[in-house]
């Protein structure tokens, strides 16, 4: 009786433990359509509207053909979840990633290089805006496609300007031009003889401004608002991260007047007021967001911000403009451009339907549907005429020149790049409240980044003919 | 071992086999896994490669390393003794005979019940520098004390007092607040260790306060020489286990300020290994932090137990 006990257990626990196993590592579902066509399971980041734009494409390709069903799946923190898939071997066939992403999974070895694919395809960097093209890149090999492409822009509240005696219709052409229109935008409540008023910053006596002890009540603009691209404001004053090579170049004099810049706006209006003027806005998605609240006049963001501007403020007068430089003769146009990518995770087993499906997105006509349906613009070269009409944001014409400036830098493409964005955010606020100066805390930022990256370089160095090699094939 | 103890063997054995397996498969395996990975460089995705004691080694080096170390313990520091001592005047407070006890006892232990995503939010709240209810608050009251200070004043003086005006501090957004601020968060979670030291309270012989009572003992002399001594056991055990989670604190800093806080004055020792591993793909160096940090808790735990083993009583000795 107990022996046939004891049996029972062993063969129920192997049992559990086998199918935990099984569930986990093997597919557990056909990867066939009933009708026999190849299932290909295809991650992304969208949910909202600019999921629906891409199911439609999706749904477009499976009407398109009978022999690939593509899966669209929404996953939230896409990046770390293929990185862990494709480490246990059950990656998606298609991975909707960033370009910023790509050196990092690159390098690991966690996506394929299409190289091989694209040249069989006839598709070559002719076909895209090349700074897409080159986002995509690495090494000298092509990790992926672009699905929907992005530019920053400075973006402007129109009623605000006029308030403030300010046409309407002109933008600033440059930084320090940015910089004195800012402070007639900027509006603070200041104590006057007991009494309370509200004054333009212009209005404010030598001895007020110098005192600083007023409260906001508007910005012209905030450099730390809404923060994300901290780390480049260098890009606008002519600097580079790094050489394209080994050299983290974050301490360079471009980058260090780009933070002086940054800093002067603490300096000017006081740490404790920029503060407790940041403590009342709210998240970037809502209708407190300090732009569409028409709290701030100016703000640096991608060609997204019209979603959000029709979303929160559907009444408010904008403007979109190329953010000016500090040498607007020198270096004109400058942006920060990226991209979503499309790319084949390693381990993907249907790499070649993956791809039929990538490039099916990247022919014209469905890559202006989606961009359309996403409020985009197309990365690809060409771009049919009427796509300007069609478009529902009325300065997406900006974005798209934009992306086509000799100035539209990116991210470096360097496989740390988290842990750079990481050290120039410390960076930014040890100079912002002043523990720092702007030189010192670029100093640091930059030997760590080196310190990090000479590390990482080490070991590409021991496993790069291996790697180029299996590349290659 | 008769063929009888035998077979009761494997039928124990059989019995728990299930959580023998688990254990084997889903803890010892990876803890094992990790103390090969803390000497390699590991991504994850690429094959790991043995580079020594070199992950040990750069933790020396690494600033950021320290800096989350030092943060970690002045968080323990401060908010487990902070903790432990209130959490016991809270429970000796409760073990009074009042009106309403039951009801006393649910609204401290309420608020560990709540899902730590959310308490990060509300606190993300509580502490904002302009809307925030604690600065709310802190003004009203400062306020008020003005308007008193002032009636005071017109006695003595002619003059209109000048009452300053304080800035409150903008507590996450300025890096010597964001750790009180933290630290104010965890006295939140009490209840537990309340309903803990409530259970012990309920132990102690009521003869003791008797005797006590007819030597003419006050109130703090009995607590300090009945009701503390007699708990101690599970003072002590409060005291490990403060020590284990002030060491691993993750979840609200982490939700609160979704990274490391300004200039890492949040950047905790937990957070940091987070980051190592699935942020910066340096599982190696994560495993070798990891290891650290159980040698630190180890070290701490043992510590505790020295230092402590005059002064805990256990009524079976």
């Amino acid at each position: 009786m107990k022996i046939r006990l004891f049996l029972v257990f062993v063969c129920l626990s192997a049992a559990g433990i086998g199918i935990a196993f099984v569930g986990g590592c093997a597919p557990t579902k056909s990867d066939k359509t009933a009708d026999g066509r190849t299932i290909v399971t295809y991650w992304e980041k969208w949910t909202g509207f600019e999921g629906d734009a891409m199911q439609a494409i999706v749904d477009d390709f499976n009407k398109s053909q009978d022999r690939i069903f593509v899966e669209r799946l929404p996953v939230s923190s896409i990046d770390r979840k293929i990185m862990l898939a494709t480490a246990g071997g059950d990656p998606p066939d298609i991975a909707g990633l960033w370009s910023w992403a790509i050196a990092n999974y690159a390098e690991k070895g966690a996506i394929t290089p299409l190289n091989k694919m694209l040249a069989e395809a006839g598709i070559s960097k002719t076909n895209y805006i090349p700074v897409f093209w080159d986002l995509c890149s690495y090494r000298g090999f092509t990790w992926a496609l672009p699905s929907t492409p992005a530019t920053m822009a400075l973006h402007w509240n129109k009623k605000m300007f006029r308030e403030a005696g300010l046409d309407p219709d002109v933008p600033p052409k440059s930084l320090d031009e940015l910089d004195a229109m800012a402070e007639k935008l900027t509006v603070v409540q200041i104590d006057r003889k007991g009494k309370k008023a509200r004054v333009r910053y212009t209005d404010l006596t030598p001895e007020e401004k110098e005192a600083r002890d007023f409260s906001i009540v508007q910005l012209g603009i905030s450099p730390a608002e809404p923060g994300w691209y901290n780390q480049m404001w260098g890009y606008w004053f002519g600097g580079r991260l790094w050489d394209s090579d080994r050299k983290i170049t974050a301490n360079s004099p471009e980058n260090a007047a780009a933070l002086d810049w940054f800093v002067s706006y603490p300096r000017k209006y006081g740490l404790r007021n920029m503060q407790t003027f940041g403590a009342t806005f709210g998240n970037f998605s809502s209708p407190q967001n300090p732009f569409l609240a028409g709290r701030i006049a100016m703000v640096i963001q991608g060609v997204w911000m019209y979603n959000f501007i029709s979303k929160y403020s559907p009444g408010m007068e904008w403007g979109a403009a190329p953010f000016p430089s500090k040498d607007p003769a020198k270096t004109p146009n400058v942006t920060i451009a990226e991209c979503d990518v499309m790319a084949i995770p390693k381990g993907a087993r249907h790499p070649k339907e993956a791809f039929e499906f990538i490039r099916y997105v990247n022919s014209q006509a469905p890559m202006e549907k989606l961009c359309i349906g996403q409020r985009k613009f197309s990365p690809l070269a060409i771009c049919s005429p009427d796509f300007v009409q069609k478009h529902p944001n009325p300065f997406i014409e900006v974005f798209s020149d934009l992306a086509r400036s000799e100035n539209a830098l990116y991210v470096p493409q360097i496989s740390i790049w988290n842990e750079y964005v990481e050290e120039m955010n410390v960076a930014y606020d040890r100079a912002n409240i002043g523990a720092k100066t702007p030189r010192d805390a670029l100093t640091i930022a930059e030997e760590r980044v080196q310190w990090k990256f000479d590390r990482i370089m080490r070991r590409w160095d021991k496993v790069k003919e291996e790697r180029i090699k299996e590349w290659s094939q | 071992m008769t063929r009888g103890e035998f077979r009761t063997l494997m039928t124990g054995l059989a019995f728990t086999s299930p959580w023998i397996l688990g254990f084997l498969i889903f803890t010892l395996y990876p803890v094992a896994a990790s103390i090969y990975y803390s000497f390699c460089d590991y991504d994850v995705l690429s094959r790991p490669v043995w580079i020594g004691t070199l992950n040990y080694h750069d933790m020396l080096t690494d600033a950021v390393f320290w800096k989350s170390l030092k943060n970690t313990f002045y968080y323990a520091l401060v908010s487990l003794p902070l903790g432990l001592i209130l959490s016991l005047l809270v429970a000796v407070l409760l073990n009074n005979s009042v009106v309403g006890r039951p009801a006393f006892r649910t609204f401290f232990f309420l608020p560990s019940l709540v899902p730590a995503v959310a308490l990060a939010m509300l606190w993300l709240w509580i502490f904002n520098g302009e809307f925030g209810i604690l600065n709310y608050a802190m003004n009203w009251a400062w306020t008020k004390i003005g308007v008193f200070a002032a009636w005071v004043s017109a006695f003595f003086s002619d003059a209109p007092l000048h009452w300053p005006k304080p800035h409150f501090p903008n507590w996450l957004a300025e890096e010597q607040w964001v750790m009180p601020a933290i630290i104010m968060t965890s006295l939140w979670g009490i209840g537990g260790t309340v309903v803990i030291y409530l259970a012990a309270l309920q132990d102690v012989p009521r003869e003791l306060y008797e005797s006590a009572d007819i030597d003419g003992a006050s109130t703090w002399t009995k607590l300090r020489h009945i009701t503390v001594p007699m708990i101690s056991p599970v003072i002590y055990f409060n005291l490990i286990m403060g020590i284990i989670g002030a060491l691993q604190v993750f979840s609200g800093p982490f939700i609160m300020f979704g990274g490391s806080g300004p200039n890492r004055s949040a950047l905790f020792y937990a957070i940091y290994i987070y980051q190592n591993a699935f942020e910066y793909n340096q599982m190696g160096y994560a495993c070798a932090m990891a290891w650290v940090l159980f040698l630190i808790i180890l070290a701490l735990t043992w510590l505790a137990t020295r230092a402590t083993r005059k002064h805990v009583y256990y009524a079976g000795e």
